[in-house]
């Protein structure tokens, strides 16, 4: 029987503002997430191709190794099969986003109705035209999402968020599990586990998107209050209107940016953020990290979820290929932020040193039914294993 | 109700940012990218072949077993659709017929045909 099939789309989990599919769309989105999982494996031939005749050719040519990145980058711009896996991702992404655009695009109005009627009268969705969505984030379309989170082409316009939505469960493969959740849920499961004497009673999620790895925190924790804080208005609405919809009573969800985070000092018992850290810049993080640290409660923690650590251990060549998505894939502070000490960031912003903790996270896949792992190549910023550091506040 | 949106044309927008490539020529990137396009709307197609044969299987009109085994029946079918085959192919491969062409009658160029046509 093949191996490592990615669920097919209609496996995803719906609500009541997902957006609907006709078969064809469905279709392309199937052969979308499998292309992904093939491309894993062609860029395999990325580190054949270093040693077995970018490196070597180079060696011979200069007679000494390559000394840093980006005369390794040069030398690799030139290899044929690292062109045509390059250019076969770039086109994948880019066809997943026009996949997903023209179907959330072709159905914006009701999207925006049935956000709006879930919406309506609930206080626990809090907008705020002040709240500007910073710079980086106008910088670029992370991803190669046109428009990017905060983008909406009429006033209530939800597409882009919806576009999010089921996009993710294509490019990832279904690896992250039917809601999208894998990442939440790792988070919520090792607190449990870790801590069990830990009762937050107030939690923020920072950068919550749609809300994906919120919800499983809501869950694990019914009786704490949990808000989610994001630039992106049509993500807050339409997040907020899913968590309606699947029926979450302890969320809220907050347009609030980072770095002026709207709350009082010591007011939270636990800060998350997941897969957020690197769509910031390199000043802003260490103003986000000072906020989150005014904002905790003694006795507090945050944790944030990133892509994984680059290792000492780690060759230039895996260091780089890991930069991939920065350059080629719009996510432009993702290299430059290996280069921050997540130890000396947590102590810049007032953290303990002793107190700095790290660990590795796999996602919780409810999709998994043991089709999915064997041999499978570490797929760089797809894979769904992380990096996961914080700290108490003492 | 807002103003009907242009999804088609929304739908391909470029996010920011130049947009590198990866080919030395851009026109090979270009080629590719129409071409994976065409190759996943391909695909699309064939899924739906798919859900309509399961379909009439479900419901009895033809079973999928019967599709499967299914041969020409006589020399009419099979010459239709080896000429399908046929046609589709050259319908493809045009380009390198018509480089053919050139290379067998090398031809003006346009301009120069344009000059010549000024003398006529
Ligand atoms: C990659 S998404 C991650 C979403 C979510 N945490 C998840 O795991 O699904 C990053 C989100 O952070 C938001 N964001 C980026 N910078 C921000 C800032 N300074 N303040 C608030 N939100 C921000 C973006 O709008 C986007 O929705």
């Amino acid at each position: 029987m093949a191996k490592n099939l990615p669920p097919t789309y209609d496996k995803i989990a719906k609500h009541d503002v997902f957006p609907e599919t006709t078969h064809d769309e469905r279709a392309r989105y199937n052969f979308l997430a499998n292309l992904n999982k093939h491309l894993a494996h062609v860029s395999q031939g990325n580190a054949t191709a270093f040693k077995n005749r970018v490196q070597p050719k180079f060696m011979e040519e200069k007679g000494r190794d390559f000394e840093n990145k980006d005369e390794l980058g040069d030398a690799m711009a030139k290899d044929q099969h690292y062109q045509t896996w390059s250019a076969l991702r770039r086109c994948t992404m880019e066809m997943r986003q026009q996949a997903g655009r023209s179907l959330t695009y072709r159905q914006a109005a009701e999207l925006k109705e049935k956000v709006n009627k879930l919406n309506q009268g609930k206080d626990s969705l809090k907008l705020n035209d002040e709240v500007k969505v910073p710079p980086y984030l106008m910088a670029v379309d992370n991803h190669l999402m046109p428009g990017s989170y905060h983008t909406e082409l009429f006033e209530g316009d939800v597409s882009n968020a919806a576009n999010y939505d089921g996009g993710l469960f294509v490019t990832t493969a279904g690896l992250l599990g039917r809601y999208s959740d894998g990442g939440g849920k790792a988070m919520a499961d090792w607190m449990k586990a870790n801590n069990p004497d830990f009762k937050p009673k107030r939690i923020l999620d920072i950068g919550c998107g749609i809300g994906h790895n919120t919800l499983p925190i809501a869950k694990m924790y019914p009786d704490a209050e949990v808000i989610g804080i994001d630039t992106g208005r049509p993500m807050l609405s339409y997040g907020h209107a899913r968590a309606m919809s699947l029926g979450y009573e302890n969320v809220k969800f907050v347009q609030a940016e980072a770095s002026k985070l709207p709350f009082e000092d010591e007011s939270f018992d636990w800060i998350q953020t997941t897969m957020f850290l690197h769509e910031t810049g390199g000043v802003s993080i260490y103003n986000i990290m000072k906020e989150i640290h005014r904002c905790l409660k003694p006795n507090g923690i945050t944790m944030h979820i990133e892509q994984p650590q680059y290792t000492d251990d780690m060759s230039m060549y895996e260091k780089w290929i890991r930069d991939w998505d920065a350059y080629n894939n719009s996510e432009p502070y993702w290299s430059k932020m290996h280069d921050i000490d997540p130890i000396d960031l947590l102590e810049k912003s007032g953290f303990d040193r002793e107190q700095f903790m790290q660990i590795g996270a796999q996602a919780i896949n409810d999709l998994d039914d043991g089709t999915q792992k064997a041999d499978e190549p570490e797929d760089h910023g797809r894979s769904p294993i992380w990096n996961v550091f914080g700290a108490w506040k003492k | 109700m807002e103003d009907p949106i242009d999804y088609i044309s929304i739908a391909s927008n470029k996010p920011k940012g130049a947009r590198p490539y990866f080919f030395e020529d851009p026109a090979v990137e270009r080629v590719m990218n129409i071409t994976m396009a065409i190759g996943m709307e391909l695909a699309v197609m064939r899924e739906r072949m798919d859900s309509i044969e399961r379909l009439l299987d479900e419901k009895g009109v033809v079973s999928r077993e019967d599709i499967n085994s299914y041969t020409p029946k006589n020399k009419q079918i099979e010459t239709e659709r080896q000429q399908w085959h046929s046609e589709y192919i050259s319908r493809i491969l045009r380009i390198i017929q018509q480089e053919m062409e050139q290379m067998a009658n090398p031809d003006k160029t346009l301009h120069e045909i344009a000059d010549d046509i000024d003398k006529m």
